[in-house]
This record gives structure tokens, C-alpha cells and sequence, in this order.
């Protein structure tokens, strides 16, 4: 059983088994199973309250998991002390001790494990070049802007030596400029240490910038892990089609019919991706993604032409959002840089099956 | 194209406030404002104006002169005497036992409840165990019961411990009455800390008292300033426990004032009498304005969170 389980986890370095997690009557995590390879960069996505933040800190070890079992780096971590499983965690609200220095907070975990002193100096001057902190090691937090304070508490997981590094939207509470670049130096850190990193976030660009493989959560299930091209291109239902992607996919109601979808557009289904098929009857959603469609001349091409009355142009410099309807349902399209088509104008447009989605209507899954 | 330039030029300052800030002009409503607060304050400080002249004042000038009026003579020898020399019952050193006294009682009863209800409140706060509330609820149920239902069963149990009379007897009295306000009070305190704080410490491998001792209370100044002012005055100031649960000897300095002040022999010397008040008054007055500022951050800061 042992040998079962040590073979299982090989190459790997978290692994979550069933893991429960309620409090009280609510459930907030049910029977959540994920593995994440050593060196992987897994972000948790989800909108808020899906329990990102719960099932993150159940791996921390600082809530309890009322059912199931963790594993870290081949060890069984369910019941250990949060310092006692390799892990270091950066805060959203970057949590430094407020009355030590950066030093002070960078050496406060090493102090605790009792590391001889000179090892401690080592560590804190490799993190605080590799985080360009070396001019600020004797400030408090007070002192620090949003962005360096942020790197002091990566810092200090980094000073730790951990295999795995949890991230709980560490970026968020800093403005957009400063977000964009402690990303790409996240992205950094993480080629150059190579260390497994789960980072929980509900901002879709740095799950797609930084991720190795993306899990959606819902409702504390996971609706779909995959790289995060597959999550965009196939995604597993319509939960996770209406999530990913800004503006989302458009979705139009019909049915399929023989080798055709048939709603207020009709659409021949040759050529599609069939993840359960080929079916040839029943109720669909069919989903294109606002980017996907094309208009005008190019529309002559596509297979599936319809003609539209725009209602809302929105520029936005590097490419412009038209909305308009298509039976009834809200229909949203992408052009790449700015247009001059302009509100009630009529426009024909099409798309074409490789980029397209097919949903059961019951179910709401792919097929 | 419209030329901008020539169709608007910005004015080079804009009209509205210049110069110096305007002085307010004092209107009906400040008058009355500033009328009710000066007849308060003079309300308050009468009295105390009183006490302090009539403590600086002989004996003869007490008995002929105006109780408002400052002495004509300014004489110590009321302080002196109500310090080192007034009668109480068979002792003749004045109020200077029962200072001591009230030291000896004060500082431990201070400070031992302080530790105690902070680490109650912390505990409350970050590990919450199995009904940790229901506890918490008892506890907080006995800031309502009355003192008075209790004394005697606390001279019941003051006995057997052999405690009855000792000075650590009412020590322990003390700091069991300051536990559940000061409980509430660190409770809410730690409550308002960002728990992320805690969770961080924590993955930082440290301890129940690591992250107390280490990351808590060097943050927490306000709220133990706070907790020293109330338990340094209510416990001061205590009259009741100190008369049940002590002897004469150790009688605290408020008890010993009421029998300097309430004695029955010869003239009653209210020079002395007032002195003796005044230098009773002077420690929790001390403390008051020595803490000033971080008392009311304290207080700002414990007070709301439930
Ligand atoms: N201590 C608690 N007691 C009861 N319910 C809780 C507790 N903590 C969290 N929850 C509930 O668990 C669910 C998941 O919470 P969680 O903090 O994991 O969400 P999240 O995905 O991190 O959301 P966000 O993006 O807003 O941080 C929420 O519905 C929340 O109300
Ligand atoms: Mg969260």
C-alpha cells in the first residue's frame, strides 16, 4: 500500500486527495483531488467566495481539512504543523511583522527554525539581491511603498528554502503598473528557482501570463485543469467558456439537427472538435468567442453568416468592442484596432467552426 | 480648426481664497458653546480648588477665613502631617502605610491580571478551541453579577486557601474581578489585528507564545496601556475588598484615608484632611496624564469590534 502510494507520487510534488473542508453545515471544499508536478506553476482561478483561499490554506496547514489527505513532496502533511511542510505563503495584504526591520521580518521564520546565524545572513543577502531589497534591509514596513512591500514578504518565504511557494492574490492590492511588473518578476523568480508555485487569483491575465496549468474553481469543485491555452480554446463547460476570456464567449441557443446546429443562426458541424460525439440531435449551446468573429467582407468566407444591427460601439484604442444581439441573447465583437462602423448600422458577419464551442444545454458540458 | 489659444486664455490665478486663513469671527452659536464648557469646567475644578487652598492653609486660617479664598499663609505642614504623622486607630505614621501598602497590593494585581486576560484574549482570538465561545460568554456573564453577592463566598474560600487577610488574598480578589472586562477588551484588540499577520507568523514557524511574546504584543502598546490605567485606578481606588479581605496593617490607602478622614477624636483638621485626599487622588491622576495620547488610541482601538 505504501510502495502504491510513493511510486503514485513520483514527479510529483503536491497531492491532494479527496480533501474535505466544511465549516459547520457549509461545505466549502468537496472532494477536491489535484496533483501538481514538481516545478510547476499552478494557478487556482475562481470568482470570489469559490474557496481559492480555503483550499490554499488547507496546504498551508493553517485550516484543518475535515476530510482527505495532503501530500507534500512525498509526505503525508495532513496533520503537520504549517512549518513543518516545506511551504512559504505570501499574503494579499503582504502581513509583515510592523515593528521589525526587513531584516527582521526576512529572518523571523530562520530565527524560529533555529538556523546558525551566519546561515541566516547568507540567505537574507541572496534574497534581498535576487528581490533588489539590499538598500531597504533596515526600514520598517511602514516605510516601504506597496510594491517593495510585497517583495519583502516574497522574500520571506524565499530566505525559507521551501519547495512550494502559495501566493493569495499577492498582487491585488497593488495599482496596474506595478502589477504588470512584479508579474514578469514572478515569472522570473520562478524560472530561476524552479520551485512548485500555487498562486490563487481572480485576475484572468496573470493566470494566463504566469500559469503552467490553470484549475478553475467553482463552488469549491474544480471545473477544469489545463494548460491555459486549452482552457481558452476548449473550454470543459459553460461555466468556464462565460469565465475565461474578456469580454467572455457569446452563446446562442438552438439545437443540433442531423450534421447541423440550428438556432437563430444555422451552422454545418463538419470539420468540429467532438470531445463526446458526434451528436445529431438534441438541445446546444453553441459558443464563439467575441474575437472569433468576422465581419464585413471577411464574413463571405465563413461558413455561418448572419446579418447584425449594431447597438454599442466601444473603442478602446488597441482594438474596439461592438455589442449586438443575436436572437434575443447579448452578442459581443472583437475587431482588432479602431473602426469606423458606428451604432445602428447593419453589418454581416460570420464565423467559422474550428473556433467554436458546443455545449450540451442540459448538462452544461462540452461535447 | 478652432485656435485654443486665442479663444481662451486661462486666467493666471483663479478667483476664490487668497491670503492668510480668514480668523473666524466668534458667532452666537461658539458663545454658547464656549459658556456651557467654561461653567463645566469651573463645576469640576471648584472643588478641587477648594481642596488644594485649604490644604495650603493653617488650621487657624481654615476656621476663620473664606473657603475660596487662596491662604494668606502657604504652610506644608498639613501634607507633612497627613503623610507621616495622622492617627488611625493605634498607628500614628500617617498615610505612608497605607501607601505602601496599596503599592504592594496594586503592582502585583496589575500585573498579573494583565498577563493572565491577555493571553485569554489572544488564545480567544487565534486558537479558537472547541467552544471557545460558550467560554468566553461565562466569562463575560460575570462582568454582571453583583460585587456585593459575592463577598462572602470569597471570604469562604480566601480561608481555606489561608489567604484571609493576606495582602496576596486580595490580590488574587483583583485580578479575578479585572478578568472578564480586561479579557473583552484584549479579545477585541487581537480581533482587529489582520489575521493574516498570525497565519504568516505561524508559517514563519512560530509558537502559541512566539508569535504572543514576538509579533503581538510589541504591536499591541495601546491597548496594554489601556489595560494598566483601568486596573492601576479601579484598583487604587478600591475600598470595599480592601476593608473585607485585609487587616489593619494592611489595609490600602483608601481605607486609611476614610479613617484619617472619618476620625471621631479631637478637632477635625480639614487641612489635613484635605491633604490626605489629595495625595490619595495623586496616583491615578499621574498615571492619567502620563499616558495621555496612547490612552486614547487605546481606547479608540479596543473599544469598537465585537
Ligand atoms: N471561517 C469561516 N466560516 C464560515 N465560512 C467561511 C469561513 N471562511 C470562509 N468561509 C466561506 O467559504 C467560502 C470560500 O471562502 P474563500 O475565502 O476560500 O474564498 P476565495 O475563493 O478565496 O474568495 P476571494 O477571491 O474573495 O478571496 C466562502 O463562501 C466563505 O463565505
Ligand atoms: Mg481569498
Amino acid at each position: 500500500m505504501l510502495d502504491q502510494t510513493q511510486t503514485a507520487l513520483d514527479g510529483i510534488s503536491v497531492s491532494i486527495r479527496d480533501l474535505q473542508l466544511s465549516f459547520g453545515a457549509v461545505n466549502v471544499l468537496q472532494d477536491l483531488n489535484l496533483d501538481i508536478a514538481k516545478g510547476e506553476f499552478l494557478v487556482l482561478l475562481g470568482a470570489s467566495g469559490c474557496g481559492k483561499s480555503t483550499l490554499l490554506n488547507c496546504i498551508a496547514g493553517l485550516l484543518e481539512p475535515t476530510g482527505g489527505q495532503i501530500f507534500i513532496e512525498g509526505q503525508n502533511v495532513t496533520w503537520a504543523e504549517p512549518s513543518e511542510r516545506g511551504i512559504g505563503m505570501v499574503f494579499q495584504s503582504y502581513a509583515l511583522y510592523p515593528q521589525m526591520t526587513v531584516k527582521g521580518n526576512l529572518s523571523f521564520g530562520l530565527k524560529n527554525a533555529r538556523v546558525p546565524k551566519d546561515e541566516i545572513e547568507r540567505r537574507v543577502t541572496r534574497a534581498a539581491e535576487l528581490l533588489h531589497l539590499q538598500p531597504l534591509l533596515d526600514r520598517k514596513p511602514a516605510a516601504l511603498s506597496g510594491g517593495q512591500r510585497q517583495r519583502v514578504a516574497i522574500g520571506r518565504a524565499l530566505v525559507r528554502d521551501v519547495d512550494v511557494f502559495l501566493f493569495d492574490e499577492p498582487l491585488s492590492n497593488l495599482d496596474a503598473k506595478l502589477r504588470a511588473e512584479l508579474r514578469v518578476e514572478l515569472k522570473r523568480l520562478h524560472q530561476s528557482l524552479a520551485n512548485t508555485m500555487i498562486y490563487v487569483t481572480h485576475d484572468q491575465i496573470e493566470a494566463m501570463t504566469l500559469a503552467d496549468r490553470i484549475a478553475i474553481m467553482r463552488g469549491g469543485v474544480i471545473q477544469q485543469l489545463a494548460q491555459p491555452l486549452e482552457i481558452y480554446n476548449r473550454p470543459a463547460n459553460l461555466y468556464v467558456a462565460g469565465f475565461i476570456g474578456a469580454p467572455p464567449m457569446n452563446f446562442i441557443r438552438g439545437r443540433i439537427e442531423g450534421s447541423e446546429f440550428v438556432g437563430p443562426v444555422r451552422m454545418p458541424l463538419t470539420g468540429y472538435g467532438w470531445s463526446e460525439g458526434p451528436w445529431t440531435s438534441g438541445d446546444t449551446v453553441f459558443g464563439i468567442r467575441p474575437e472569433h468573429v468576422k465581419i464585413g467582407d471577411d464574413a463571405r468566407h465563413c461558413a455561418c453568416q448572419t446579418e447584425v444591427t449594431i447597438e454599442v460601439v466601444e473603442p478602446m484604442g488597441a482594438d474596439t468592442l461592438l455589442w449586438t444581439r443575436i436572437g434575443g441573447d447579448e452578442f459581443r465583437i472583437r475587431l482588432d484596432g479602431q473602426t469606423t462602423i458606428h451604432e445602428g448600422q447593419t453589418l454581416p458577419i460570420g464565423f467559422d467552426i474550428d473556433c467554436a464551442s458546443l455545449f450540451d444545454a442540459q448538462s452544461e458540458q462540452r461535447i | 480648426m478652432v485656435d485654443l489659444s486665442q479663444t481662451y486664455t486661462a486666467p493666471r490665478r483663479l478667483a476664490g481664497a487668497e491670503g492668510a486663513k480668514p480668523k473666524r469671527r466668534l458667532s452666537g452659536n461658539r458663545i454658547m458653546i464656549y459658556g456651557i464648557l467654561c461653567l463645566i469646567s469651573l463645576y469640576y475644578i471648584l472643588p478641587l480648588w477648594v481642596m488644594v487652598m485649604t490644604s495650603l492653609k493653617g488650621m487657624p486660617e481654615v476656621r476663620v477665613g473664606n473657603i475660596f479664598a487662596p491662604p494668606v499663609e502657604v504652610t506644608f505642614q498639613p501634607w507633612i502631617k497627613a503623610w507621616a504623622e495622622a492617627c488611625t486607630g493605634l498607628n500614628c505614621d500617617g498615610l505612608s502605610r497605607g501607601f505602601w501598602n496599596s503599592v504592594k497590593i496594586t503592582v502585583p494585581s496589575v500585573i498579573l491580571s494583565i498577563i493572565v486576560a491577555s493571553v485569554n484574549g489572544y488564545a480567544l482570538v487565534n486558537w479558537k478551541f472547541k467552544g471557545s465561545e460558550i467560554f468566553f460568554g461565562i466569562l463575560l456573564f460575570g462582568a454582571f453579577i453583583p460585587y456585593q453577592v459575592m463577598i462572602y463566598p470569597i471570604v469562604i474560600i480566601l480561608r481555606e486557601l489561608g489567604l484571609m487577610g493576606d495582602v496576596w488574598g486580595l490580590v488574587l480578589v483583583h485580578t479575578i474581578f479585572g478578568m472578564p472586562i480586561l479579557t473583552l477588551l484584549f479579545r477585541n484588540y487581537f480581533a482587529s489585528l489582520p489575521e493574516e499577520l498570525f497565519k504568516a507568523a505561524r508559517v514563519d514557524g512560530a509558537g502559541f507564545w512566539g508569535i504572543f511574546f514576538r509579533v503581538l504584543v510589541p504591536m499591541s502598546l495601546p491597548i496594554f496601556t489601556v489595560a494598566m490605567i483601568l486596573q492601576v485606578t479601579g484598583i487604587w481606588n478600591d475600598f470595599l475588598f480592601g476593608v473585607i479581605y485585609t487587616k489593619p496593617e494592611a489595609y490600602p490607602m483608601t481605607v486609611q484615608l476614610n479613617n484619617i478622614v472619618n476620625s471621631v477624636q479631637g478637632v477635625k483638621e480639614y487641612n489635613v484632611n484635605m491633604a490626605a485626599t489629595l495625595i490619595t487622588g495623586l496616583v491615578p491622576l499621574s498615571i492619567y496624564l502620563l499616558s495621555g495620547k496612547l490612552f486614547v488610541r487605546g481606547i479608540a482601538a479596543g473599544a469598537v469590534k465585537g
